[in-house]
């Protein structure tokens, strides 16, 4: 594995942080404890280490002290789309955020199909010195879905998964070759489950607000009868597979009764299915315009179902930054996407807050959760493993506002948002990458 | 924003008019009241009357129409206003501007109401949202959203044929899930208080959960249209009929056509009504459409006392002597 350094100036400082509650998911581990870091890595749980001397001590008291984010997909429009975001501007939103880890979908311009791409990301995200981005490559050449991309030399390059984006495979025999391909050099493959055909033009939910507004919908079954198939290919090819952002009650059920037969299937939700509905969208402000759309209260409830039992294993952003223009147009032509790396961690304490999940629970879908899917050996505090490290108060309240946020993207329906639970430290490989202004 | 809210002023004085869904009942009545005072003007010799002299209307049309935009174009002269056609086609897109940039230019230019028309549903709202103050957008049909003008003529030709809508048993029959006009005669007949409205489609014309509109669901037609006093018949886009939606013309005839011995089965006195242009032989056959029970010409003639009475109505609150009257008034 070719992790990408974020950074290592400062590396082997030791730092102590001290009185805070720490919860580590990966080993049950939740209680007031000190935590030592030293050189990059997590060295020691309550007493320091031999010889430790600490140049930095953070004061955690009556704050939480956790792994940090791993987001399974930000876009940060870089390289191609340089007047939505960047690599720097999205990064250091991210840790401010508490996310230390992120995943960069292949749609990008050039599209991530070969190493150089991959490498040009590495270089400009190692350049910015915050949080660690990994490139999920292409699943065809140019994500045209039809011509298999090079995996083994992406794998080779430091990719992490593969997959087509929301760009539509050809059919159901190129999906079988690419999971086939994919399976022969171990690289899981990220599918974004939406049938094209029944797609079908829409921009939102077939159902009631569809039906009152005239827009066209995308009915379930796009998501369902993808899923499904997918499904099929999965049992038969045995590869390793992820179903991201998935919108649908029934399609948690799908994978729930799959992996109840044995097949090593994950998936994931994106924090805003959890909190918004179809009814959002009742007066046509694009800002409510993602894809996959959003759907009834009934497929809330059974996202946020899934997500306590561990159906779904990880809650991730789907970050997507837009210049203002994106969103000025009739709610069928503006670009969809929520810029949403300020709302990862707070909407995922909003889920502990309404009972929906326990605060441990919540964090292991931030943390390891999502690693376990990348198969990467962050999202825990191990003895041994990378200084990843996010501290918040979890009383603290605020508000979103555009003015105050960092991402360069500002199109997010979450403007005005009461929140409970602020970062104030967040560690990439030991060192400080954020601290919030006391 | 509550879209609502955007119609309306405080007062609950029409300032735009996007679509019929959420509006006072009162509003409504006021706007065909209007209108019926205008059906007087439109049969003078002299049509025209000064109430709209000196503002400058556009009509901002991103999709083709001959028949909506025309009589938008005569309410406004009647009306004495000046009025600038607009058709804006793929060339100015690919130029590049947006929507937007088209908005600000014309409003640079001092205009006072966009009556607007795009493929896409909600463009009007996007309109009304980013208008200055004093500008008023008309929603002349977006997407499959709404096309209020075109309701309210309809119901301006139901009034006058039946009166009170209390008892009225109204069938809107055909392509529901496109139809921007169906959306808003729906709405229309609602808040009016309808005894009983009526859907008859297959279910590929049908939008899903057709019944939260607040409608009776039918397939079958002969069923639908039983003891019905008004029929209002959907026009047929060619291309539905090629892609997964229709098998046929023929087949689409065959079950859902208005023909005369089907009118039969609705109320002795029933009006049937099309928004135009029919395709015979598709939606009905020429003995119902040119016989005694259709009002069809009719309402084309009232479009324009609608839209005459629209404009009005929306422009009411920036005429001179406007706030003089309220004060008297208050």
């Amino acid at each position: 594995m070719s992790a990408p350094a974020a950074g290592n100036a400062g590396g082997a400082v030791g730092v102590a942080i001290t009185g805070g509650r720490v919860i580590d998911p990966a080993n049950g581990i939740d209680g007031p404890h000190d935590l030592f870091l030293h050189a990059g890595r997590v060295a020691a749980l309550d007493r320091p280490p031999p010889g430790f001397r600490a140049e930095r001590e953070i004061d955690a008291r009556g704050k939480v002290v956790c792994p940090g984010i791993v987001d399974l997909c930000a876009r940060m429009r870089e390289p191609g789309h340089e007047h939505k975001a960047t690599i720097a501007s999205e990064t250091a939103a991210a840790v401010r955020a508490g996310i230390t880890t992120l995943c960069c979908p292949p749609d990008t311009d050039p599209v991530i199909d070969t190493p150089a791409v991959v490498e040009l990301i590495r270089r400009r995200s190692g350049q910015c010195g915050a949080a660690r981005v990994f490139a999920v490559g292409a699943l065809t050449q140019g994500l045209g879905g039809s011509q298999l991309s090079e995996m083994a030399a992406l794998k080779s390059a430091g990719c992490v998964a593969v997959s087509n984006a929301l760009a539509p495979l050809s059919g159901m025999l190129i999906l079988r070759r690419a999971l086939e391909y994919a399976a022969t050099f171990d690289l899981t493959v990220f599918l974004h489950p939406e049938d094209p055909a029944l797609q079908d033009g829409g921009c939102v939910h077939e159902g009631v607000v569809a039906t009152r507004l005239g827009l066209p919908g995308i009915p379930e079954a796009a998501e369902t009868a993808a899923v499904a198939a997918s499904l099929a290919l999965i049992e038969q090819t045995g590869a390793r597979a992820h179903f991201c952002r998935l919108s649908t009650a029934r399609a948690v059920r799908m994978v729930a009764r799959a992996r109840h037969d044995g097949i090593p299937v994950t998936a994931d939700v994106c924090a805003h299915q959890l909190f918004l509905t179809e009814t959002d969208v009742g007066g046509f402000d694009g800002l409510y315009h993602v894809r996959p759309p959003l759907r009834t209260t009934g497929d809330r409830d059974g996202l946020r179902a899934g997500l306590a039992k561990g159906t779904l294993d990880a809650v991730c952003s789907d970050h997507q930054p837009h210049e203002a223009d994106a969103k000025l147009a009739p709610f069928p032509a503006t670009a969809p996407g929520i810029s949403a790396l300020e709302t990862l961690l707070p909407l995922t304490l909003r889920l502990v807050g309404e009972g929906v999940l326990d605060l441990p629970a919540a964090l292991a879908r931030l943390t390891c959760g999502p690693a376990r899917i990348l198969g990467l050996p962050f999202g825990t505090l191990s003895l041994g493993a990378s200084a990843d490290v996010c501290v918040f108060d979890p009383e603290r309240h605020w508000r979103l506002e555009e003015g105050e946020m960092l991402s360069r993207g500002h199109n997010t329906p979450f403007l005005g948002w009461e929140f409970t639970g602020r970062v104030s430290h967040t560690l990439v490989g030991g060192r400080l990458v954020y601290e919030a202004p006391a | 924003m509550n879209r609502a809210d955007l119609q309306v002023d405080g007062d609950g004085r029409l300032r735009h008019f996007l679509t019929v869904e959420g509006l006072h009942r009162d509003l409504l009545v006021e706007i065909l009241d209007t209108a019926e005072s205008f059906l007087g003007v439109v049969e003078q010799s002299v049509k025209k009357v000064p109430l709209l002299r000196g503002k400058t209307i556009v009509n901002l049309f991103f999709e083709a129409s001959t028949r909506t935009r025309t009589t938008f174009e005569l309410a406004a002269k009647r009306l004495s206003a000046d009025v600038l056609n607009i058709h804006v086609d793929a060339s100015a897109t690919i130029k590049g501007e947006t929507l937007l940039d088209t908005l600000r230019n014309l409003e640079a230019m001092h205009c006072d109401m966009f009556v607007v028309r795009h493929a896409d549903s909600g463009t009007a709202h996007f309109f009304a949202q980013h208008a200055a103050p004093h500008v008023s957008v008309i929603n002349a049909g977006d997407g499959r959203h709404a096309h209020p003008t075109q309701a309210l003529l309809d119901m301006l030709t139901i009034r006058r044929h039946k009166g009170d809508f209390g008892r009225l048993r109204v069938v809107i029959v055909g392509d529901i899930l496109h139809s921007r006009v169906a959306r808003s005669q729906i709405h229309a007949l609602n808040i009016l208080g309808a005894g009983e409205v009526r859907v008859v489609a297959p279910r590929t014309l049908l939008p899903v959960q057709a019944h939260t509109l607040g409608v009776h669901v039918f397939h079958d037609l002969e069923a639908g249209i039983r003891d019905a006093d008004v029929i209002i018949m959907l026009r047929l886009q060619r291309e539905r009929m090629r892609g997964a939606l229709l098998p046929s013309a023929h087949e689409y005839f065959r079950l859902y056509g208005l023909t005369a011995q089907r009118l039969g089965l609705a109320h002795p006195d029933a009006i049937v009504m099309h928004p135009g242009p029919i395709n015979r032989g598709v939606e009905m056959d020429s003995q119902v459409a040119d016989g005694a029970h259709s009002v069809i010409l009719e309402q084309v003639h009232y479009g324009i006392a609608v839209r005459m009475a629209v404009m009005s109505l929306a422009m009411r609150r920036r005429l001179p002597g406007a706030e003089v009257r309220e004060q008297e008034a208050g």
